[in-house]
């Protein structure tokens, strides 16, 4: 019996251990957004952050969030309607999931946010879709480039370019710098971002003449081995594996393994230090197309930079370096046309930001931001195209690509 | 020679994932074999293992970590069943299955609060992680060492189990437990001896693995430890050379078909080839209803 009550109390304390240190981590989180509302008694405007900070795309979703972090550390004000707001964060973890993510999305909508931004990863986005829409509350994508999120819906916006647009960029990248005859494309089972983008590659590829071998696989995999020796055996001469940079990582090891001497290519997931640390000191050849190349904006690069070093929690979740991730500089583009939507509907009403949404127009660090009046979705049409440097462990730029 | 060196590196992989799965499916089969456990908790602690050594070898040489590493995760394995099951011991044997999960889903939750949820790079370990050529292939050298350490400690645990004095408590444990309790035999220490190797096991599993698939996140062991789960109960659970053979059977199947471009179905013919296996034979490959269990 005593000691039944030992096993019970040392349980007890396990958990209970845990629970005190996430809920010193969240009010942790938070102190920096609260302190100025409490200090000079503001009005509060909330503005929902729905990203990942979990599972598979945990890291990318974390330097989304870098971004808009350092742009409302950088603007933590905003005027709607002549009086004084202060923007608070309302951040929460959808965990990359398409189960949990509604229930991450009504965590915002509770909290009365005038605005969503996200999610890292169109899945995820799709899935919260309708709670946002019940609620009433305008979401902007990021970075989740599926058409999918915007389609046949007036709530969702996003300020990136779209999966078919990448897709064909990729595509007429391989043909005239590789010119590439045969193509390998490895996607994700159920993951919307994955299979989207490696449909529309193969699209283009197939119209620009080419042949391609289509592989998948499922969630939860870590063996990438039999792939590899398949894109080898296939004799493809481009490897195009839009997926999760965790799956990512394991594919560079094991295609350094392997002596794969192909070029891997890869949308704007790849664009992450969590690839040019896999692809350190290997011989591989890795080609993405992204948002943002790092130079593009000497004052934003300067300040981020600052920021992220002098702040040990930012420069864990950047992936503990301060390379600055094209969805991080997204993210902070995202915040500022949030302020913009606020601004223009000269109010915290969700509904009135929503019609704002649609006439908003900003020049950011990633270029111009205008929607369209279909869908929501951001007018761009070129992509940077980008080369891991495998001795510096940094990116190249190589190109900026259009579709032709 | 070009066919050779075009598909064996399907077949290495399938023998080598093979012999991971194997060390997992030892730790399965030996608990169920004495307790008529299933330890959900095992996939767990393949994770944890490798968590450990990845902050382990941040802050000390490889040498003295991967030792350490081993020494941790089995007092881990010990811990586990002295705090979660021994206490259940008299309890129903689905009190001890759901706390079973418990620990699972909190040795999940605790890797996701220390790691942030994000994929732990692994520690690349001299030697075993170099690139080999075998017969034009190229691989890593831990895919050819697998299956021959494999091997050797599944020998050196038969060995043990046939001609130690705990071998042979842990063999009438698994026989008839409450007689052997009759018998003198310190219960307790049995059931310990088999966690602490089931999970040195475990551990050595988790290093071989992770060296070839380096991302470690909390759910790394969920996988794993399903197929190694399957692998037991497809060799018969209770019985180690069917835990082995069947991890085998699965790694390799799983692999060639993979080779053959199905790539959408491997998982599921790997089950599907579970379930003809068991309607043909219920007890697994090599389950018989009166044999020694462990």
């Amino acid at each position: 019996m005593k000691k039944r009550v030992l096993a019970i109390a040392l349980v007890t304390a396990m958990v209970g251990s845990m629970l005190a240190g996430c809920s010193g981590k969240s009010s942790g989180g938070e102190a920096g957004t609260d302190a100025p509302a409490a200090s000079d008694g503001a009005k509060v405007v909330k503005i929902g952050v729905y990203e990942p900070a979990s599972g598979d795309n945990g890291a990318g979703g974390k330097q989304e969030v870098l971004g808009m972090q350092y742009a409302n550390h950088e603007t933590p004000t905003v005027e709607i309607g002549g009086e004084e707001y202060t923007v608070q964060l309302e951040i929460v973890d959808n965990e990359s999931s398409n189960d949990k993510g509604p229930s991450a999305a009504s965590t915002l909508v509770s909290a009365g946010v005038s605005i969503a931004l996200g999610s890292y990863g169109s899945g995820v986005s799709i899935a919260a879709s309708d709670v946002f829409k019940e609620a009433g509350i305008p979401a902007m994508g990021v970075t989740c480039t599926n058409p999918q999120v915007t389609e046949g819906n007036t709530h969702y916006f996003r300020i990136c370019f779209l999966d078919p647009f990448q897709g064909t960029v990729l595509a007429n990248f391989a043909n005239e710098n590789f010119s590439a005859k045969k193509a390998y494309i490895l996607t994700k089972l159920g993951d919307d971002y994955s299979t989207g983008l490696g449909y529309y590659f193969k699209e283009a590829f197939t119209g620009l003449g080419g042949e391609v071998v289509e592989e998948t696989f499922q969630e939860g995999n870590s063996d990438f081995t039999s792939y590899v020796t398949s894109a080898k055996n296939a004799g493809a001469d481009v490897f195009f594996a839009p997926v999760s940079t965790e799956a990512a990582a394991l594919i560079i090891e094991q295609a350094a393994a392997q002596g794969l001497t192909i070029p891997m290519m890869a949308g704007d997931t790849w664009d992450s230090n969590v690839i040019l640390n896999a692809a350190k000191g290997k011989d591989v050849e890795i080609y993405v197309t992204t948002f943002y190349q790092e130079g593009g904006n000497e004052e934003f690069d300067n300040g981020i930079k600052e920021w992220i070093n002098s702040d040990s929690t930012a420069k864990a979740n950047n992936g503990g370096d301060d390379t600055i991730a094209a969805v991080t500089a997204m993210g902070y583009d995202a915040y500022y046309v949030a302020l913009e939507a606020l601004k223009a509907a000269g109010s915290t009403d969700p509904a009135k930001v929503n019609e704002a949404l649609w006439d908003v127009s900003y020049t950011g660090v990633t270029g111009k931001i205008e929607f369209d009046d279909v869908n929501g979705d951001a007018l761009r049409d070129t992509a940077y195209v980008k080369c891991a440097n495998t001795e510096s462990g940094a990116w190249d730029f190589v190109a900026e690509q259009g579709v032709n | 020679m070009d066919w050779l060196s075009r598909n064996l590196p399907y077949l290495m992989a399938g023998i080598s994932v093979g012999g991971q799965y194997a060390l997992i499916a030892i730790g399965y089969t030996m608990v169920y074999g004495i307790l008529r456990l299933i330890n959900f908790a095992h996939g767990d602690i393949f994770m944890v293992a490798g968590l450990i050594m990845v902050y382990a070898a941040t802050v000390m040489p490889i040498y003295i970590a991967i030792p350490l590493m081993i020494v941790v995760t089995v007092i881990l394995g010990f811990l586990v069943e002295r705090v979660a099951y021994k206490p259940l011991r008299s309890a129903p044997r689905m009190s001890i299955m759901i706390s079973a999960i418990g620990v699972s889903y909190l040795l999940q939750n605790m890797a996701l609060y220390v790691t942030g949820g994000l994929s732990q790079q692994y520690p690349a370990i001299p030697w075993i992680n170099d690139t080999v050529t075998v017969f034009g292939a190229t691989t890593k050298r831990v895919t050819i060492i697998t299956p021959v350490l494999t091997i050797i400690l599944v020998l050196l645990l038969v060995t043990l189990i046939k001609r130690t004095k705990i071998g042979m408590a842990m063999r009438a444990a698994s026989r008839d437990f409450e007689t052997s309790q009759l018998m003198g035999i310190k219960i307790n220490s049995v059931i310990s001896f088999t966690f602490i190797i089931g999970t040195f096991l475990a551990a050595i599993g988790s290093l071989l693995f992770f060296t070839n698939y380096t991302g470690v996140t909390p759910t790394a062991g969920a996988m794993p430890g399903l197929k190694a789960f399957v692998a037991a109960v497809f060799g018969g659970i209770g019985s180690i050379p069917g835990a082995v053979i069947g991890a085998f059977i699965i790694g390799i199947c799983e692999n060639i078909i993979k080779g053959l471009g199905w790539t959408t179905f491997s998982d599921a013919f790997t089950f599907a080839l579970l379930i003809v296996i068991l309607i043909a034979k219920p007890t697994g490959l090599f389950g018989e209803k009166v044999t020694d269990k462990v």
